[in-house]
């Protein structure tokens, strides 16, 4: 199966070749699962190496407003994770591309964390990323992660300042850079050094690492890369789903941009 | 207990994002030197004595106590302090240490709008600006509240996300302070959140546990049988017990919000009727579905409507020290009128659900018995609702 390796083979195959990955993000459900999972494939296609599920909660503290609306959107679809883990299998019949869940602690903590990580195994998912759990918390689940081979992406913040060491040291599957403060949603622009903060990364990084939170545009893309080995787009893509008039044309928009996005990646 | 990890047994914690955690570490190190830190210490009693009005009276029922037959009813009066609850106890403390820290803003929650006219009194009094986070049903139902925070200096925002109440007024409070974690203190008002803000509440609102023991051990030579108060996050509660948590004799009773009645969906009993998850930073008990989401919740108190509980009360639970009981809003609107009837104090509808509980169990008590009931806030904020609640009900 493999499973958990997908991430790093990915990371190791794009970085072999002097490239960057792409990592996209859609809120799993919005506005339907079947768009979900249409829109994965779509994503795949038109360039992106990496997808984050995110799963609908009731209370997405991390998320910006357009976030937050996807998850109420999903919500009222009555999604659940097993109904996300359906979906994980049913994409795994089509693609190989490294899918990890972004997902609440309580969520992973009332399905069960053994039976969670079991599942996570079982359809193919190869990581998870838990914008409450930071490093001092994250033995709550660690341990029946690792078991099961599925990577607990860590995240670092500018202002973890001499905590990115102690976390970068512990990275597995690429470690999750968050470009600024506050919440998800698209910026116009970054008040980091992000010299600096590459600079105490890159010191102890032990996982390739992504840069996401607020990266909407193209231009964004290009003018960041340079940074880091890859870059998350999040907001930007649920707001082209929320703003189409139908699901098809969610499907082209993403698609359309996603080109865009990669195309910027791989120019030199 | 682990308190360097803020853990009380196994509930606690620090579940926040990254971005929040050395905001909380700064903090947790300030309020370690502070509160160890005499001219903190007296600077804040002075301001508490002066400026708060405290200590605050425990007044003996005696109209009550005959009315119920039974035990004694003492009235611990936080409703007479400056702005009128408990609330200022726990806000001076910590927009004092937020000035010491060199922060220029503060921000906080409100439900009721209790916390949110504190915050804003105390950041007046101190000099530094002020953002309120209210949810929109409660800006409704508390718009005089708004007004006095307005007036006071502050903003009020409005919050529409989620439930558009308390925990949503949180959740909005959260994500504003990772973005502006630099210049901002979140002045938390409750017993909740993640490591310090649970200890670190609790020992500003001791001050009341304190007092009371003195005041008991002054006037009649004795401790309390029972000490009840309200709970909600459990601020008010946890001040009140935490001094006697060693007096064995002393029993102890929280008093949740059964809203329409513990057998329906709109309740807000977190002890009672919920189960372990993680939440706004902490591990406690939570009204959740199976898959974790955090459920709506309902209480004719704005004060007490939220889905989780204080991690201490949750330890405090789970060890037995503290039993929890509930009163509905219907046992609440009628202890707040016999309050008003007996005695002349108008309680917050919040404290009346404490007092509604003393109604439950005081008559088949011995009339030598002692029961301290923390009538936390004072009710001229709820005449509005109140009447409104009457008229429906008398339209029934």
């Amino acid at each position: 199966m493999n499973n958990g390796n997908r991430i790093d083979e990915m990371f190791a195959k794009r970085l072999a070749s002097g490239e960057k990955a792409l990592i996209t993000f859609v809120t799993a459900g919005d506005p339907d699962l079947e768009t979900t999972r249409q829109l994965v494939l779509k994503m795949e296609e038109s360039g992106a190496d990496l997808v984050e599920l995110g799963v609908p909660y009731s209370d997405p503290i991390a998320e910006g407003p357009v976030i937050q609306e996807a998850n109420i959107r999903a919500l009222k679809n009555d999604v659940r994770l097993d109904k996300l883990f359906k979906l994980v299998s049913d994409l795994r019949k089509d693609t190989h591309i490294p899918l990890v869940f972004l997902l609440y602690v309580n969520c992973i903590l009332q399905y069960g964390k053994a039976e969670f990580f079991d599942s996570c195994l079982q359809h193919g998912l190869d990581g998870v990323i838990v914008p409450d759990l930071p490093f001092e918390e994250s033995d709550e689940i660690y341990e029946e992660a690792h078991r099961k081979g599925i990577k607990l992406i860590r995240l670092v913040a500018p202002s973890s300042a001499a905590r990115i060491e102690m976390i970068a040291a512990q990275a597995e599957g690429f470690l999750y850079c968050v470009s600024s403060l506050g919440v998800t949603g698209m910026r116009s622009n970054f008040n980091t050094n992000f010299s600096d903060f590459f600079g105490q990364i890159n010191k102890v990084k032990r996982a390739p690492c992504a840069l996401g939170f607020g990266i909407s545009t193209p231009e964004q893309v290009k003018e960041l890369k340079k940074y880091c080995d890859g870059i998350i787009v999040g907001s930007a893509i649920v707001k082209k789903i929320a703003t189409a008039p139908t699901n098809r044309e969610a499907i082209a928009s993403v698609s359309e941009f996603i080109c865009d996005l990669r195309t910027a990646l791989d120019e030199r | 207990m682990n308190i360097t990890k803020g853990r009380y047994g196994l509930f606690g914690g620090q579940y926040v994002p990254e971005t929040l955690m050395n905001a909380l570490i700064e903090l947790e190190k300030a309020y370690e030197y502070y509160c160890k830190d005499k001219d903190f210490q007296s600077e804040l009693t002075n301001y508490l004595k002066e400026y708060a009005g405290r200590p605050s009276l425990l007044y003996y029922a005696d109209r009550l106590t005959r009315k119920l037959g039974g035990a004694k009813i003492y009235l611990k009066r936080e409703d007479l302090n400056h702005t009128g609850s408990h609330k200022i106890n726990n806000v001076l403390g910590q927009v004092l240490l937020a000035k010491k820290m060199g922060k220029k803003r503060v921000i906080a929650e409100t439900g009721a709008g209790q916390h949110g006219v504190a915050t804003a009194t105390a950041a007046t009094l101190f000099g530094l600006g002020c953002e309120i986070f209210m949810g929109r049903e409660d800006t409704e139902r508390q718009a005089l509240n708004v007004f006095r925070m307005n007036l006071l200096g502050a903003s009020v925002r409005a919050v529409d996300s989620g439930t558009a109440t308390l925990k949503d007024a949180v959740n909005e409070a959260m994500r504003e302070w990772t973005a502006r974690v630099n210049d901002t203190f979140y002045v938390l008002g409750s017993v909740m959140g993640p490591h310090p803000y649970p200890m670190m509440v609790r020992d500003f609102q001791t001050v009341i546990g304190y007092e009371v023991k003195e005041q008991m051990l002054k006037e009649i030579g004795q401790l309390p049988d029972y000490l009840i108060a309200c709970v909600g996050g459990g601020s008010n509660a946890i001040g009140l017990f935490h001094p006697f948590l060693d007096d064995q004799k002393v029993k102890m009773i929280g008093v949740e919000a059964a809203g329409l009645g513990l057998d329906t969906s709109r309740h807000a009993a977190t002890i009672t009727k919920g189960s372990i998850g993680v939440f706004h930073g902490m591990k406690s008990f939570f009204l959740q579905d199976s898959e974790g989401q955090i459920l709506p919740v309902h209480s004719i108190s704005a004060g007490l409507d939220y889905p989780g509980i204080g991690p201490e009360h949750a330890f405090l639970h789970d060890i037995g020290r503290v039993e929890y009981s509930s009163s509905t809003d219907n046992e609440a609107l009628a202890a707040f009128q016999l309050l008003a009837q007996t005695e002349g104090i108008i309680p917050a509808i919040e404290s009346a659900h404490a007092v509604a509980h003393a109604v439950k169990i005081a008559p088949d008590m011995d009339r030598d018995k002692i029961i301290v009931i923390n009538l936390s806030g004072r009710g001229d904020k709820d005449v509005q609702e109140v009447a409104r609640y009457l008229e429906v009900k008398s339209d029934e």
